[in-house]
């Protein structure tokens, strides 16, 4: 394989470091920083998930992606990459929940705008709507699991220390199924664009098994977000578990369950073909925002109790964070174009 | 499986809750003695069942303080209940404290052995009786801070009303001693005893007080 396709490979291993370390946190944050799951337990269950589900079912996703923009030539993809790295930790430098999935549409869309090549409005919209979608669904799931939960709790009458041991079984259950759910979502964030120009070949294992080049593609950025979750995500989860609000174990567990049904909902094949099969409207595969999905569950549950506890200021420097997002990540990706194409001579398009 | 064995949590959480269903089985118990152990005293202060009550009281109290430890050993052990962990320690330890309370209450009769004329027997039998159904009604709302939060308010209101009711009965017997031809010295004497078993409730009604806030945090 030529160096130059590991060191632009690079680019997508960096924005998947990125993903472990930031979103990652989202999935395990509460539960290690209410210290009801050890970092260690966390970081091992998160890691085999992201995998398994980037692996598993990372492809719907990464079409969405593809239709957005199809970047044909390596240098480009590697640009796009890295400006949505560096957007991400702009972002979170200034203390913005954020997600690489705003980061790299920023990114496609920079590239397509730098390249002239056009960009499909109507799946930038379906995009852009699921980006509100998300956190509305996710708030609702949350309240509707609140409610059952808590009435749950006082009717069965459970021992505080079993209702803790049932907490934590529960913590961990949802939050693989929550890592899962992030590599099969996010995964096309970070090796999407790598897909259409993939260096890989298909591996034959026997006659049944076929090891494709996107799933050595994802395999290789699952391994990626996992190095990330390992070795940043402990002070990021640390963050979210205390800092952005004070919730107790069990709406903890309330707030990763919503946010890990919310990121399935929009990788799930399955779901999606069942309900056209059924001539219901059906679920856009998109990569959805697992921040977005956090504080849309948070303040579902804020907004159970009253709406007093919600930090409405923050919240909207949150949601303004969001839009900010995509536009750095453009900017910053066409930047890189031009310094790819006119200083380094890199063809960043065919 | 990654640090957490599933089996090992289950079968600890069973043992801390049987553990502290005993700790507050022995607070509730060594009420019932203390409430046998003053009109035993009262009758009969020489004799030997008395003695005999009072080293049962005494081995109740070392059986809760070897809980207190395990189940403070444990809960930090396996970082269990991370969210509660304080308040519980914190509650089994005041409630310890309760039980050293009847514990010298009964130590204060064996050595000191007031002498209290019989025409105050009936009122110091009854602010025993007001004050054991205190630390009963606060026996209730612990167990239900662990079970059944709704109910906690409910109970811990049940302790507020005896607690009000031992005060009402200690002023009146206090004022009785006073009102007495005893000499000043007694008056004092039996007074500090009086005062002693009132404090029981004073702290009981301290507890349930505590368990309400902890019942408010521990709302989901």
């Amino acid at each position: 394989m030529d160096i130059s396709i590991i060191i632009f490979l690079l680019g997508g291993l960096f924005l998947g470091w990125s993903l472990g370390a930031n979103d990652a946190a989202n999935v395990f944050g509460t539960a290690v920083g209410t210290r009801m799951v050890r970092f260690k337990t966390a970081a091992i269950i998160c890691s085999i998930f992201v995998i398994l589900g980037a692996i598993i079912s990372g492809a719907g996703t990464t079409e969405t992606l593809g239709k957005l923009g199809a970047i044909n030539a390596l240098p480009g993809a590697f640009a796009a990459c890295i400006a949505a790295g560096i957007s991400v930790y702009l972002m979170t430098k200034a203390g913005l929940p954020v997600s690489t999935t705003q980061a790299i549409v920023g990114a496609i869309v920079g590239w397509n705008l730098y390249t002239g090549s056009a960009t499909n409005i109507k799946v930038l919209i379906t995009i852009l709507g699921t980006w509100v979608l998300c956190p509305v669904i996710a708030g609702l799931i949350a309240m509707g699991f609140f409610k059952f939960t808590k009435n749950f709790i006082l009717k069965r009458k459970l021992h505080i220390l079993r209702l803790d041991a049932y907490t934590r079984t529960a913590l961990l259950l949802a939050g693989a199924f929550g890592a899962y759910s992030l590599g099969a979502n996010n995964i096309a964030n970070v090796m999407g664009v790598f897909v259409p120009i993939s260096p890989f070949t298909d591996i034959s294992i026997s006659s049944f098994f076929v090891f494709s080049s996107k799933e050595q593609l994802f395999l290789l950025g699952g391994l990626a977000i996992a190095v990330g979750v390992f070795t940043y995500s402990k002070k990021v989860m640390f963050t979210v578990g205390n800092d952005l609000l004070k919730m107790s174990p069990v709406a903890a567990f309330i707030v990763v369950i919503s946010h890990s049904i919310v990121l399935f909902l929009f990788a799930s094949q399955g779901i999606s073909n069942f309900l056209q099969s059924i001539n219901l409207p059906s679920i856009p595969l998109v990569p959805v925002s697992s921040s977005q999905a956090v504080v849309g569950a948070v303040i579902g549950i804020g907004l159970l109790k009253g709406g007093k506890e919600v930090q409405w200021s923050v919240a909207g420097r949150i949601t303004i964070g969001w839009f900010t997002l995509p536009i750095i990540a453009a900017l910053i990706s066409m930047i890189l174009l031009f310094i790819l194409s006119n200083i380094f001579n890199l063809t960043v398009s065919f | 499986m990654f640090g957490l064995n599933k089996s090992s949590l289950f079968s600890d959480t069973k043992k801390l809750e049987r553990e502290i269903d005993g700790f507050v089985d022995i607070l509730s118990e060594v009420g019932l003695v203390f409430k046998s152990i003053v009109p035993t005293y009262l009758n009969h202060s020489a004799n030997g069942k008395f003695d005999e009550m009072v080293e049962k009281v005494k081995e109740m109290e070392s059986k809760a303080d070897k809980i207190t430890k395990e189940v403070e050993h444990t809960l930090y052990e396996e970082t269990l209940i991370p969210d509660a962990r304080s308040d519980v320690l914190r509650l089994l330890e005041h409630m310890d404290e309760l039980i050293g309370m009847y514990q010298g209450n009964c130590y204060h009769f064996s050595i000191q052995k007031p002498n209290f004329p019989k025409e105050f027997h009936q009122d110091l039998i009854e602010l025993t009786e007001t004050v054991v159904n205190c630390v009963e009604a606060l026996c209730i709302t612990v167990r239900s801070f662990f079970r059944d939060i709704k109910t906690v308010r409910d109970n811990a209101h049940k302790v507020t009303f005896y607690e009000k009711e031992s005060d009402i009965k200690f002023s009146s017997l206090a004022r009785r001693i006073f009102d007495s031809e005893l000499p000043l010295d007694q008056k004092m004497h039996l007074r500090y005893f009086v005062e002693k078993i009132d404090r029981i409730c004073d702290q009981a009604e301290d507890i349930a007080d505590e368990v309400q806030i902890y019942a408010i945090k521990r709302s989901v």
